[in-house]
């Protein structure tokens, strides 16, 4: 008698501790192996486009810290950055140093995060915690910063809602010698860890081409091998005065744009992330803050899409505005939202466990996806 | 790198009347209004020409105009006369560094605008959403069905300007 074989509908979510969220991946499957991967998102929508159709600019802001709550500094940065384009406004030296150091914090925490969750994802749970250890000590930096520790609403138009604690910079200036042995200990437990490795090299390879046509960007693209980085190739803020190097996956375990080299890269992120607080903190001007607030904000007519670099990948923001106080449309181009999009291209082919492999090395948060 | 104004003109030479007209002194961002059923033509001609490789869809986004006149009718329905739907496309060229906004004017009764997810693949969901959020329907889209919204909400497209709660959802009362 002939083995008969048909094709299996798996659900995997939208409760499952290894979905980063309530995300449901509908699988398609022949045995173990997947056919194809239909992802259903929306289940954390609070419709934060109409919601901002409603608001006034600078109130928007606490509603952005929400959308991507593992990078809520570098959210409100890029909302800034689009409004004040529209506005046609320079802010002080100082804010933009504040912002770039405030940014590159929040880009170590959330690949910490991206790291630590990816590893136990895959089974190993120390990493989790030395990862949350020092995660905790910039949300202690965040705290004495604002008060806040997730969701800031520190970043305003036009400036910063307060100036820096006299203790930050000298708390800063601690944190860098404190943080750079624990990214070679992170190597030495996680990065070269055998089991780590079988798992994630040569699963999930993305080659370059399919990443751009996708529109995949940030530490993703740069897994694939390609060397784009917005705070290079197309600087905001006060990047150009800082020298860092822009690190790319270069297929070290397996094959380039595999789920090791697309983790790897945030690993070597953060050492560059570290140089840049190390520069600004050192050039960082005096300054008023709060001098270019603009006391009420009404932007003419017109249109504007900027982006930011943020530590997903390209977060842009499309604003309208049709001269009054509240923005006509602002419409979220997430990072996360086209990396998940991907997530068939990588899957098809490889195994069940995969998947989990896959969608950790990806770093979605599901808060900017539904938004 | 050319600018917005000399793609215009390009394109125009090579299109005709398909590019419908090239619109400035709007603050920060110039954009070219394209024929909505030639869209994908001009795209595919924007990607895979040599001087202009636009290899990268950044963004599309769909805008209710929120413009059109009120019109009551005789049983007391209000309905928008004129009004339109907007796309915006955000494209850049990675290679050769520069960028280009396209917009297409669709009317506000059948809004339907030809798919770009063939050429650029990122354009799947950023469609779907346009279609979830506007209903603008995308010709020959591989998958056009809701993607934020649940699958079977029914009270229409919740970013278009004049949209409004319903009461109720699958016999639940909303806000409940």
């Amino acid at each position: 008698m002939p083995v008969k074989t048909e094709e299996m509908i798996l659900n995997m979510g939208p409760q499952h501790p290894s979905t980063h969220g309530v995300l449901r991946l509908e699988l398609l499957l022949e045995g173990e192996i997947i056919k194809g991967v239909k992802p259903h998102i929306g289940y954390l929508h609070r419709c934060f486009e109409k919601h901002a159709e409603a608001m006034t600019y600078p109130q928007v802001i606490p509603y952005v810290d929400r959308l991507d709550y593992l990078s809520s500094m570098y959210n409100e940065f890029g909302y800034v950055t689009a409004v004040e384009k529209l506005l046609g406004i320079e802010v002080p030296q100082r804010v933009e140093y504040i912002r770039v150091i405030m940014g590159e914090l929040q880009r170590i925490a959330s690949h910490l995060v991206a790291i630590g969750t990816y590893g136990a994802d895959l089974g190993a749970f120390t990493p989790f915690l030395f990862a949350f250890r020092d995660r905790e000590k910039i949300l202690s930096l965040f705290e004495i910063t604002c008060g806040a520790r997730l969701l800031y609403n520190y970043i305003w138009i036009g400036g910063l809602s307060h100036d820096l604690h006299p203790d930050f910079v000298r708390l800063a200036r601690e944190f860098i010698p404190y943080f750079r042995p624990k990214i070679k200990e992170m190597n030495d437990l996680l990065s070269y860890n055998k089991i780590f490795v079988e798992r994630t090299a040569n699963v999930g390879i993305l080659p370059p081409e399919t990443a751009i046509n996708f529109g995949v960007s940030g530490p993703n693209l740069r897994g694939s091998g390609l060397k784009w980085d917005l705070r290079r190739n197309d600087p905001y803020s006060v990047y150009d005065k800082f020298d860092f190097n822009i690190p790319v996956g270069e297929g070290r375990m397996g094959t380039v744009g595999d789920c090791w080299d697309r983790y790897f890269v945030r690993i070597l992120e953060m050492e560059e992330s570290l140089k840049i607080i190390e520069q600004a903190l050192d050039q960082l001007p005096e300054g008023d803050v709060t001098s270019a607030i603009p006391k009420r904000v009404k932007p003419p007519i017109g249109q504007v899409y900027a982006r930011v670099e943020n530590p997903r990948g390209e977060l842009g923001y499309f604003i309208i505005s049709d001269g009054s106080v509240n923005p006509f449309r602002v419409k979220v181009r997430a990072p996360s939202f086209i990396s998940l999009s991907v997530m068939d291209e990588l899957c098809r082919g490889h195994m069940i466990a995969d998947v989990i492999a896959i969608l950790g090395s990806i770093d979605i948060v599901l808060g900017e996806i539904d938004r | 790198m050319k600018t917005t104004e000399e793609i215009f003109n390009l394109l125009k030479e090579k299109f005709g009347e398909s590019i419908i007209e090239f619109k400035t002194g709007v603050p920060v961002e110039d954009f070219i209004v394209v024929n909505p059923f030639e869209i994908d033509k001009v795209c595919t001609f924007l990607r895979d020409t040599d001087s202009y490789q636009f290899n990268n869809l950044m963004n599309l986004s769909g805008v209710d105009d929120a413009n059109g006149k009120k019109i009551t009718g005789e049983q007391g329905e209000v309905k928008l006369e004129g009004r339109t739907f907007s796309l915006f496309y955000h494209l850049e060229s990675m290679s050769l560094k520069q960028k280009v906004t396209l917009a297409v004017r669709m009317p506000g009764e059948n809004p339907e605008v030809s798919s770009v997810s063939e050429i650029w693949r990122s354009a799947d969901w950023h469609e779907r959403e346009a279609f979830d959020m506007f209903g603008i329907k995308f010709l020959n889209h591989p998958d056009l069905r809701r993607i934020l919204m649940p699958y079977d909400w029914e009270a229409g497209y919740p970013l278009r300007k004049d949209y409004k709660n319903p009461e109720f959802y699958q016999g639940m009362k909303v806000p409940y």
